[in-house]
């Protein structure tokens, strides 16, 4: 049988604001001693009373407009209460009837197709502290409590259960991210932890109307493990149905070494939170204003910056997605393309784009370096680019002198200079290389010589090699097709 | 005269004149406070070195003439307002080892404005209490008569300044916890409008009805308190900011040209008779002193105990979760798990009337039973407040009793907690409207005494103190001192 898949993702992020959300606390924890950023408020003493941090509450109306939300006029803070040693004051200050947004959308592609994504409602909350479990052989178990994050803003978005499979998931939640790091409001950092899901998932036969058993996954830690965890669980839900088994709606952890879902708990251990109004806070009142003040100063984000980048450099919707997945990396990729008026736009954008995408991100990645960390500046970037416009640097040579300039911070120029890399346009120079690997690979040129073309793109390999890639492919092909005639 | 018995304006006077100064004031009521402290039992901390200290620092800013009308004048404070480096104990179990990083912000204010700080007051733990008696840590006596409770929860502020063991106390107010002892105490007491005085660093009860005052010896030093206390605090955003006018301005001996209200559903069943004949004879005063007095309809006070009693405790239910044993206070340790750990320290911190309140709150949140009880209880509080907006149409304040009853014996009520809260029947529905209310002396019944409670629109604190004033001037049942 074929089953339908059916998510909804619930996202947490941290608001990149100066303070906590109740206090004037830094929020900034990131390299802080354990409870060091932490004050009577954020500790919950007794008698301490809230007190709202307007930018958190701009940055969740910035994002509420950002996808597409109604902005309610009456909106308000409410006690969530559950006891647990991470929660200072034994209540969670949350949203909970009254958030700052609702009914909003987000666009998504997958394989080329556009999909919506309905936002249920965007909410202002607090996080809690960290624990951290320890245990001493013989001795038992204990916890430690760093307050350090208690009381950071927290945003949390609600879709609707609107993606039927794990990449749909997966692609709403990088668009998601990605609106966020263009409105500046989150680093959208997953590893970390500003950036965090939870996902809802069930399945049902195709055309069923029963909506079958929800299932909630937690502590996935980046976006692979939120794809893998919700095809794991399509699976699992799936074989549970097929063996007539019971599916329950409970809470599952994703185990990232076992590659599996583990059940937490079961619906019927659910919390009762005992919701009700924060007395201690008046109610926010958005004003038609302020809101509108807000939504005029929304920066260009990702699908309209995608559209400009298209319209004005001729970049393909492929690359133009691909720079848009991150604000750095337009950011980047626009100040790379201004830097030499000289050259023409389309070309240079072309470049610029397919170095961004390929090797820098390659890079990026393998050292888990940000682009706007790197010690590649636009500047240096558009020197090399020219360099090889202007012949001096050979395609496959650039890519040697691109590494070193990664990891060294050196100019493309320097760098040629030391290693010898300006490409070999003598011809005579050249002509001797040629030989020599002709010479050397008799099979090869035998090969060729029986019609097979595949031999000859390994001989223009091997010249490349023996140049460091310093040749021009183009001339090697040129001189290695004579040279091959010529022997004939 | 014992210099123990003096006002803050009488007190002030000496010392702006040097006829006295702060230490000899100071040291006078420390005498008085371990003369009578055996027999009354009001402080749960007394800071006699700080006070020392405090007060010879008074002194040199009298000498500089950088002084206030508070400046070497000993006070007293409620034991669930923070202290910096003293303990703030809510007169629990929880909180007996508790010592606050941090001042609250009346604390601050008074401080700043010299006050000789003589120690903490007793009261029922965490405020939830009428009698005292719900103190973890002691019981307190009526000075009026050792065998009566001395209302609640503020009752060792009250106790205090009735006996000369600070000129003046704060106390706190959620439901009559300032006017009902000070009713039982024949003191002033004074509880502002919702978010005239900064609840920040006061220990949460029910914070939407919560709310910081005087209790003082008469009405001029409440004026005097509230100029320092009343104020808006970027800190706590329930507080107003609206003007804070010198209320000294208001104390006008003459009510002519006042309107007052009597609302009859004040003049419960069970109340005393005697406390009803001095109420009728107390009307008939304002009338004599120029007001003119008429009978007004408040239909919804019914509701009022039933709505507090849902609205209380729910709030309390959150404010009293972080006490887990884990950041400070009371913990028990001796336990396997985390989750006996936390539910024995609260089994044990806690005392029985919290407990009961918790439950309580919890039970009026549970999923499903919200509506009927949290929702109706806010929609009743919504009535309330408007009832009385339209009283304050047609009258300037409201006079009622502060409590049906006088001072009643030490361990009558205990085990009737309904009957308990019975004793707050006049005094809650105001906090319930977040309007200002003053008690008075009104009066004695067989020689205890009876309060008489002023309640005024939002922010008409000088008309309440005008008329306490006038009151005060024109019968003086504040200046009699109990038989101790």
């Amino acid at each position: 049988m074929d089953y339908e898949t059916t998510v909804g993702l619930e996202v947490h992020a941290q608001l990149l604001t100066k303070s906590k959300m109740f206090c004037r606390c830094s929020a900034d924890y990131a390299d802080a001693a354990p409870n060091t950023h932490v004050c009577p408020v954020c500790l919950g003493m007794p008698g301490v009373l809230p007190v709202i941090n307007q930018r958190a509450v701009e940055y969740v109306v910035m994002t509420a407009l950002a996808l597409n939300c109604t902005i309610p006029e009456y909106c308000k803070f409410d006690r969530k209460n559950y006891p647990y040693p991470d929660l200072m004051k034994g209540y969670q200050i949350s949203q909970y009837d009254a958030p700052l947004g609702v009914r909003g959308r987000l666009d998504i592609e997958v394989e080329g197709q556009k999909k919506r994504i309905g936002i249920t409602r965007v909410h202002l909350e607090e996080d809690v502290a960290k624990l951290t479990h320890r245990s001493i052989p013989g001795e038992g178990s204990y916890s430690l409590v760093d307050v350090n994050r208690a009381g950071v803003p927290l945003m949390e978005v609600v879709s609707e259960p609107d993606m039927h499979s794990p990449e749909e998931a997966r692609q709403y939640l990088m668009k998601l991210r990605t609106i966020l790091q263009f409105l500046g409001v989150s680093s959208g950092n997953m590893e970390e932890g500003s950036f965090r899901c939870d996902a809802n998932i069930s399945i049902r036969p195709f055309g069923s109307t029963d909506s079958g058993v929800k299932v909630e996954v937690k502590n996935m830690n980046s976006f692979r493990a939120v794809y893998h965890a919700l095809e794991y669980e399509e699976q699992r839900q799936r074989r549970v149905i097929e063996e007539r088994g019971r599916l329950v709606q409970e809470t599952r952890g994703w185990v990232e070494e076992g590659g599996v879902t583990v059940s937490q708990r079961s619906k019927e251990y659910a919390h009762d939170y005992r919701y009700f109004p924060e007395p201690d806070l008046p109610p926010i009142t958005c004003s038609r204003q302020w809101v509108e003040e807000i939504r005029s100063r929304l920066p260009e984000l990702p699908d309209a910056r995608q559209d400009r980048l298209m319209a004005q450099y001729g970049l393909s919707h492929y690359d133009a997605s691909l720079l848009t997945t991150s604000k750095a990396m337009a950011d980047y990729s626009e100040a790379c393309v201004k830097l030499n008026a000289e050259v023409q736009v389309e070309k240079r954008a072309k470049a610029v784009s397919n170095w961004i995408s390929g090797e820098f991100t390659r890079l990026l990645h393998a050292t888990d370096i940000q682009i706007s960390d790197s010690k590649v500046s636009p500047e240096h970037l558009v020197e090399m680019l020219d360099l090889i416009d202007e012949g001096t640097l050979s395609g496959a040579a650039a890519k040697t002198v691109f590494e070193e300039m990664f990891h060294s911070g050196k100019r493309a120029k320097e760098i040629i200079a030391e290693e010898g890399l300006t490409q070999i346009s003598d011809a005579e120079e050249m002509k001797e290389i040629v030989a020599r690997v002709v010479a050397a690979n008799a099979q090869a040129v035998a090969d060729f010589k029986k019609g097979k073309e595949a031999a000859l793109t390994f001989l223009v390999g091997q010249v490349m090699r023996q140049t460091k890639g310093r040749a021009n492919p183009t001339v090697v092909n040129k001189l290695l097709k004579e040279k091959l005639e010529e022997s004939a | 005269m014992n210099l123990y018995d003096l006002t803050i304006h009488q007190a002030h006077q000496l010392l702006k004149n040097r006829e006295i100064s702060s230490i000899e004031l100071t040291k006078a009521v420390l005498e008085r406070s371990a003369q009578v402290e055996k027999k009354v039992r009001a402080l749960v901390t007394i800071t006699e070195e700080l006070a020392l200290s405090e007060a010879e620092k008074a002194d040199k800013r009298i000498s500089d003439g950088d002084f206030t009308p508070l400046t070497g004048i000993p006070a007293l404070v409620k034991d669930n307002m923070c202290t910096k480096g003293i303990r703030t104990t809510c007169s629990s179990k929880m909180l007996e080892n508790f010592i606050p990083p941090y001042d609250a912000t009346v604390v601050e204010k008074l401080r700043e404005a010299g006050m000789v700080l003589m120690g903490k007051t007793n009261m029922d733990e965490f405020a939830m209490g009428s009698s005292t008696e719900n103190s973890a840590l002691f019981i307190t006596h009526n000075p009026w008569g050792l065998d009566r409770v001395p209302g609640g929860s503020s009752g060792g502020s009250a106790v205090a300044v009735a006996t000369g063991e600070a000129l003046y106390a704060l106390g706190s107010d959620t439901g009559g916890s300032i006017r009902q002892p000070a009713g039982f105490c024949s003191v002033v007491g004074f509880k502002p409008t919702y978010g005239r005085v900064s609840r920040y660093g006061l220990v949460a009860f029910a914070s939407s009805l919560d709310q910081i005052g005087p209790l003082t010896k008469d009405v001029t030093d409440s004026a005097l308190v509230m100029n320092v206390i009343a104020s808006y605090d970027a800190r706590d955003s329930t507080s107003v900011n609206y003007p804070v006018p010198d209320y000294t301005k208001s104390l006008v001996p003459d009510l002519h040209g006042l309107r007052l209200g009597i609302p009859r559903e004040y003049f419960v069943e069970g109340m005393e008779k005697g406390v009803e004949e001095v109420m009728r004879t107390a009307i008939a005063k304002l009338k004599e002193l120029g007001a003119t007095v008429e009978e007004v309809s408040l239909p919804h006070t019914k509701y009022a105990l039933a709505a507090y009693y849902i609205i209380a405790p729910s709030e309390a239910m959150a404010n009293l979760a972080r006490y887990d044993g884990v950041k400070y206070g009371f913990s028990f340790q001796e336990t396997e798990s985390m989750w006996d750990a936390l539910e024995k320290t609260r089994q044990f911190g806690f005392g029985p009337e919290v407990k009961r309140r918790i439950i309580l709150g919890t039970y009026a949140l549970s999923a499903g039973y919200y509506d009927a009880y949290y929702l109706k209880a806010q929609k009743v509080r919504t009535l309330i407040r408007r009832e009385f907006e339209d009283a304050f149409e047609r009258f300037d304040a409201v006079v009622t009793p502060t409590s049906p009853t006088v001072p009643f014996k030490i361990g009558e009520k205990v085990d009737d907690p309904l009957q308990m809260y019975l004793s707050d029947v006049c005094t809650l529905p105001i906090n319930i409207a977040g309007i200002p209310g003053l008690s008075i002396p009104a009066g004695f019944a067989d020689g205890l005494p009876v309060g008489m409670q002023v309640i005024g629109k939002p922010f008409s604190e000088e008309t309440l103190l005008r008329i306490g004033f006038a009151y005060e001037q024109a019968t003086g049942w504040g200046e009699r001192k109990p038989p101790l």
